[in-house]
């Protein structure tokens, strides 16, 4: 019997990491992820891990503590937001080309400047080239479930890669929700013990990582690191049908909502997809074929499954928290149809980028993407792909 | 593991280009970065002991007679430490 | 109750409308509700307004933004009247409860754009009788429950026990102060219009 509890996005997070019991967690504080460390310090504090808590200076050592303590032979996790991130930058790809499975908890916010603390997800977007994996997660619930699942796929050996799990900084990572735990024992399981093949604490095997690795080597050692990307994907399927067995809770790539027969369609990603699903049940009242693809595992891009689950809609918005200032599209926007038409498949797409720095997205806000698309639909004219949701526009 | 160069595949080298043995370093031959070379004149050689404590690369080995003997010229760099701290003239740079 | 309920409370920084907010969700969680509870960040200090929300439904919420057309509005200062528009979007169906010793017309005078139903508690009075002390959350939390019905006034008083049990237990000398006030403010809860 799962455990029924109410517990804020950063509660949830805390809470599976106090359950995973991991060897070291070092962390800096960094509004809107603070609580993360905050409370697993207490979890340390009052005898209920036994995890070495190492309160760092900075970002950068937190991400350099975690490298340490994972090439050692330890399970690492941290928890970090938006500019901490950015502190950490040079060492999230060390941590990924060395093949050391650190946990992150990214609670999603706005890179400054100008200085915003409030939810985007142009912290994650900057990261996705960084070679981690990346679980985004609608509710508290998912940001749960997501971290119970990280370890099993990140230390895989066919993987060998960091992950990050992200949720929306304040919208839920702030918010007190239900949410189903699973007992302790239970995750204890699930988890596993951690068994790395070769670290660097073992006396029987001394050994050198992150050597000098020049012309001959490095693209040979990134092409592995991209094989690893790769198997993720096999890897996240099979863990989920473990954790849907402990829980009944089903995940895969993406979740479909209401697919089946839609025309319209909106991609997007964490907490928006939920209120999506309000609008999506509203326009499906008023007899409108609305739907939805929430994407769950940005990295590993599942391209080829999207393309294909997106084949029969007449028009398609997807919607990016966080604009890439490339003249062209969000990044979710770009990987979507690069994936259509790689695939041959061709169906009109707009990129809307929406929510920036906190701006709230409602129900009513979503529902005037939907009424684009089925101008889309109806008129056959794509008109501009490039849109922003509620940008105040001058004359 | 099994020793890699250019030409080593893929599939042969290890994740991050770890390595998994230790002790390795004389493997790699540093003493084609010589411009100079030290000579070892033997017969000027009083076996003082100080040439080979301020070697860098640990290029003059010493036998089990605490004797000193010839250089190992795939490791020295010719860096001339050696030549200058003899009080008998018994290295030569060339 | 119907089936979703949506919440907004008005506070200033410090007086805990945020906690307010959240121990309302935990009452209606622990009834067996889905809950939301959240408030809305801004670089607000001790005393500038704030605004937090709730959502109650019988069914999952997947909504995750912030609430405009309220079912009710809660008060926690009555001096916010001259400076936020706190009826904004409330349905007229809803209620707005206000924890104030001003008089009715003064209320009405300030509300008169609002058709809906007003309510005013003496969050203050109640607070330092039952309490000793001005802590105007616990008044105003047993307010709402009444205005709204989102659940039974035993239901709310047995789980408000246990919370506080569990909340005071280093200082349970607090507890019988805490479970008069609710008491107390269910019965005071006045309708002004």
């Amino acid at each position: 019997m799962s455990i029924r509890e109410r517990l804020s996005g950063n509660e949830a997070a805390a809470t599976a990491m106090k359950q995973i019991n991991p060897d070291v967690v070092a962390a800096f504080p960094i509004t809107p992820s603070t609580e993360i460390p905050q409370y697993f310090s207490t979890f340390v504090n009052n005898g209920q891990v036994d995890t070495e808590f190492v309160a760092v200076e900075s970002e950068h050592s937190a991400m350099s503590a975690c490298i340490g303590a994972q090439a050692a032979g330890g399970r690492a996790m941290t928890a970090t937001s938006a500019n901490g991130l950015s502190l950490m930058w040079e060492m999230i790809y060390i941590a990924s080309s060395l093949r050391l499975p650190i946990v992150m908890s990214l609670v999603n916010r706005a890179v400054s400047g100008p200085l915003n603390i409030h939810n985007d997800h142009s912290d994650a977007m900057g990261a996705r080239d960084s070679g981690w994996i990346q679980l985004f997660s609608e509710n508290n619930q998912e940001a749960y479930d997501n971290l119970i699942m990280a370890h099993r796929i990140a230390e895989h050996k066919d993987v060998l890669l960091p992950l990050m799990v992200c949720q929306d900084g304040f919208i839920t990572s702030h918010s007190i929700e239900n949410i189903e735990l699973i007992e302790d024992e239970k995750v204890k399981e699930f988890v596993g013990k951690y068994n790395p093949e070769h670290y660097l604490l073992n006396d029987k095997e001394p050994i050198a990582i992150g050597p000098l690795d020049l012309q001959a080597y490095l693209f040979e050692h990134k092409k592995q690191q991209a094989d690893g990307m790769r198997n993720a994907k096999k890897v996240i399927l099979e863990v989920a049908k473990d954790f849907e067995k402990m829980t009944g809770r089903k995940y895969g790539f993406f979740e479909e909502y209401k697919m089946e027969d839609s025309e319209v369609v909106i991609v997007c990603m964490n907490s928006t997809a939920g209120t999506t699903k309000a609008t999506v049940d509203e326009l499906r009242e008023k007899g409108i074929k609305a739907g939805l693809l929430k994407i769950r595992v940005f990295r590993p891009f599942p391209a080829e499954e999207i393309a294909e689950a997106l084949r029969n809609a007449k028009a398609i918005a997807v919607m990016d928290k966080a604009d890439s200032l490339n003249a062209c599209g969000g990044a979710l926007f770009e990987d979507v149809v690069s994936g259509m038409y790689t695939a041959g498949i061709h169906v009109p797409t707009v990129s809307y980028v929406y929510g920036v720095g906190g701006r709230d997205t409602t129900v009513s806000d979503i529902a005037t993407v939907y009424e684009d698309l089925i101008k889309i639909k109806d008129t056959g004219k794509l008109g501009n792909p490039y849109r922003y949701l509620g940008i105040r526009e001058g004359k | 593991m099994s020793e890699i160069n250019p030409k080593t595949p893929i599939n042969e080298l290890t994740i991050g280009g770890n390595i998994y043995t230790a002790g390795n370093a004389k493997e790699f031959k540093t003493g084609d970065w010589r411009s100079e070379t030290p000579i070892f004149k033997a017969d000027l050689c009083k076996q003082c002991g100080l040439c080979f404590n301020v070697c860098p690369d640990d290029a003059i080995p010493v036998n089990k007679d605490l004797k000193r003997e010839d250089f190992n010229y795939d490791a020295c760099k010719g860096c001339g430490v050696c030549a200058k701290v003899c009080p008998f003239k018994a290295i030569e740079m060339k | 109750m119907k089936d979703l309920i949506e919440i907004r409370w008005h506070g200033r920084g410090g007086q805990g409308a945020k906690t307010a907010s959240l121990l309302l969700a935990d009452a209606a969680f622990n009834t067996g509700k889905y809950i939301q509870g959240f408030p809305e960040y801004g670089p607000e200090r001790m005393g500038a307004p704030i605004v937090a929300y709730n959502r109650i439904s019988n069914n999952p919420i997947t909504i995750h933004s912030n609430i405009y057309e309220p079912d009710y509005v809660i008060v926690v200062d009555d001096t916010l009247l001259d400076c936020v528009d706190v009826t904004a979007g409330l349905k007229e169906s809803g209620a707005i409860i206000i924890n104030s010793t001003k008089d009715n017309n003064y209320l009405k005078e300030k509300l008169k754009n609002y058709n809906g139903s007003v309510y005013k508690i003496d969050a203050r009075k109640i607070s330092i009788e039952a309490l000793g002390k001005y802590f105007p959350n616990t008044p105003m939390l047993a307010a709402i429950v009444k205005v709204s019905n989102i659940m039974t006034e035993e239901a709310f008083l047995e789980d408000m026990i246990g919370s506080f049990k569990h909340k005071f237990a280093k200082k349970p000398e607090v507890i019988d102060g805490n479970m008069k006030a609710l008491e107390m403010a269910l019965k005071e809860v006045e309708k002004v219009k």
